[in-house]
């Protein structure tokens, strides 16, 4: 199986979020950047199915943030080529992204493209489902596992729903998958490893060019939410902290 | 059928209507109000009549019957959506954040080359356009944006839009498409249930939930002391969760359990919308992270800005002591 996963860069919401000068957009040069969790998951999906029964696995990303620790340390996991999309400035929203992402797989013949379902800064989600219509394939998303079918040519899927239900469904390849979990939380590689990977891994450049369309929408203003309806604060140390908490629960008739 | 009217994709989950419909029907009401348009509401059932009564918040209720539309197959699913879109040209529609929503919104919006938000909290119309409120990173920020295209294709962030139990007029019309649907390449199986016999944490009063700031597998027996001590039981966000720390049925979320309890004390949870998704309503919540922007200070009665690894310890300290 030839499998095509796509790999991007977020801002890290641990760190203190800026607004840039346009109020319209964040502050990217202030920001740091982690791997989208998601993808994450869809890079050890693509590794775990490349254990279980033989594939290619194809990491793709646009050269952006940190993005070469996170492609060393795919090629450390186990992934075979690493394509990396130049870019010329910063990350286009997700309908052109999913357009670059397309041309750059489309070469790959891939049976298979996975992506991560959700990535935290998009505001008209879904770079999977974008790709999967620019490349004219099927798509289903918030796939937690994947599994070779005994039908040749077809796989098998788990969707989640609430209450921690899941579809399962069979998938006639090729297609693209949202992915929101591996079968296995994504593996940690030691830094050892990822050096090692330095060492012996060549990214492969894909320039593509998309034809610039129209944007649908337009960010009018991007501000944190209002502060007004923020908890009441219990101040000082762990165990004063811990006292007022035990006293709300004892007035509230909860320590019995 | 007019330009101004705004048409609702209803979802059925286990025979019942989400309660995410409930929500839209509140959210389209206003913008039809705006524009003069009606609310349609588009179920996929052979039996439109079955669900008329809590479909009554439209104006009108269109269901569509094809042997494709029983269970979830994403294909006939927006064959038979963009069908309806096509011929009562909608000024938006709206769908909900959940599974089906997130497959469904986005690839419309791709078909259509209309504009789509997700994460919707607040749709107003602004002219011949739409302004949206929608959340943005993890809920730490919000944006405002504008679509003028039409239709707009709107996914709502669920527990967004209060149900108003306003009443339509609610005519059912039953259809069937113009021609069979296909199947598509994506069948459903079977359905997969969570394993019964663990301990369910939609019927307890006192929940601990802990979230990444727990670190630690071995961490979890502070948490466990602390459920213990005050006569509860530990739930997890979904990372917890993917580590195979927790059994799914401990997750609380949209992919996980929705709960209600008398107090929910969430450590190191950072109050992303699939998380609070599941808990917002609980009746007291207190929250412990180390970061004073996280989100679930939004929604919290108590916040602190400690430790959870030092404060769980000190708590069921004090909460034995109060004990006695
Ligand atoms: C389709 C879909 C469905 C989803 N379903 C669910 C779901 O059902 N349930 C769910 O929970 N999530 C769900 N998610 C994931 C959700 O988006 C978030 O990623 C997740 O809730 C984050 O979990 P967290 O708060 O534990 O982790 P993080 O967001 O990483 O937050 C950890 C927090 O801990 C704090 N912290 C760190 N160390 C400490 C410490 N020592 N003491 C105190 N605080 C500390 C940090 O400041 C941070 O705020 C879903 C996502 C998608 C896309
Ligand atoms: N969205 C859903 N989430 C979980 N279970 C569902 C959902 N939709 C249907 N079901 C269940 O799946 C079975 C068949 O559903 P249906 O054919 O839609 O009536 C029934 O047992 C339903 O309870």
């Amino acid at each position: 199986m030839n499998i095509a996963v796509v790999i991007r860069q977020v801002p890290d919401l641990i760190e203190p979020l800026e607004i840039d000068a346009s109020g319209s957009a964040l502050d990217l040069d202030s920001a740091s950047f982690i791997v989208n969790e998601s993808d994450d998951h869809a890079l050890e999906q693509a590794i775990l199915l490349k254990e279980a029964g033989g594939a290619t696995v194809n990491v793709v990303a646009l050269d952006f943030g940190n993005v070469d620790d996170t492609l060393y340390a795919a090629s450390a996991k186990g992934a075979d080529r690493i394509f990396k999309i130049p870019l010329d400035g910063l990350p286009p929203p997700p309908r052109a992204a999913a357009a670059l992402f397309a041309e750059a797989i489309k070469p790959l013949q891939a049976d298979l493209v996975l992506v991560g379902v959700q990535a935290h800064d998009e505001l008209d989600g879904g770079v999977s489902p974008f790709l999967a219509a620019a490349m004219n394939l099927p798509y289903v998303g918030v796939i937690r596992g994947v599994k070779a079918a005994s039908e040749p040519g077809t796989i098998s899927v788990c969707k989640e729903f609430p209450g921690a239900v899941m579809a399962r469904l069979k998938v006639k390849l090729p297609a693209v998958l949202g992915i929101l979990g591996a079968e296995q939380p994504p593996r940690y590689v030691p830094v050892s490893r990822i050096r090692a990977a330095m060492k012996s891994t060549q990214f492969e450049e894909r320039s593509v060019a998309t034809s610039p369309s129209e944007p649908l929408l337009s960010v009018c203003r991007l501000y944190p939410p209002a502060s007004g309806s923020r908890a009441e604060m219990l101040s000082g140390s762990e165990t004063e902290v811990a006292a007022r908490i035990a006293e709300i629960l004892a007035q509230k008739g909860m320590v019995k | 059928m007019s330009a101004q009217d705004i048409l609702v994709l209803a979802e059925i989950q286990r025979d019942a209507l989400a309660d995410s419909t409930l929500e839209l029907l509140a959210a389209a009401r206003g913008l039809a109000k705006a524009g003069g348009g009606q609310v349609l509401a588009l179920v996929f059932s052979p039996d439109g009549a079955r669900h008329a009564p809590s479909l009554s918040a439209a104006d009108r209720i269109i269901a569509v019957d094809d042997p494709q539309l029983t269970a979830y197959s994403p294909e006939p699913f927006l064959a038979a959506l963009q069908e309806i879109i096509a011929s009562e040209k909608p000024r938006a529609v709206l769908i909900g954040g959940t599974s089906i929503g997130w497959d469904l919104g986005p690839l419309l919006a791709a078909r259509l080359g209309a504009p789509l938000v997700t994460g919707c909290k607040a749709i107003e119309a602004d002219g011949d356009a739409l302004r949206v409120t929608a959340s943005f990173c993890g809920g730490k920020m919000l944006a405002e944006v504008r679509a003028k295209a039409s239709p707009a294709i709107l996914v709502a962030l669920p527990g967004s839009f209060r149900p108003d139990g306003e009443a339509g007029k609610a005519v059912v019309e039953q259809r069937k498409p113009a021609a069979p649907l296909s199947a598509g390449a994506i069948a459903f199986d079977d359905w997969i249930l969570p394993q019964a016999g663990d301990v369910d944490i939609t019927q307890q009063d006192m929940l601990v939930a802990v979230g990444r700031g727990i670190q630690q597998k071995d961490n979890l027996e502070l948490a466990e002391e602390l459920a213990q001590t005050l006569g509860g039981a530990v739930c997890a966000s979904r990372p917890v969760v993917d580590q195979g720390w927790l059994p799914p049925t401990r997750q609380v979320g949209k992919s996980g359990m929705t709960v209600k309890p008398k107090l929910y004390l969430a450590l190191g949870i950072s109050g992303a919308p699939e998380h609070q998704e599941g808990m917002k309503a609980a009746d007291l919540i207190i929250a412990v992270n180390t970061d004073p922007k996280a989100p679930i200070f939004d929604i919290a009665h108590y916040g602190a800005e400690v430790d959870a690894l030092d404060l769980l310890p000190a708590l069921t300290a004090a909460l034995q002591a109060k004990k006695g």
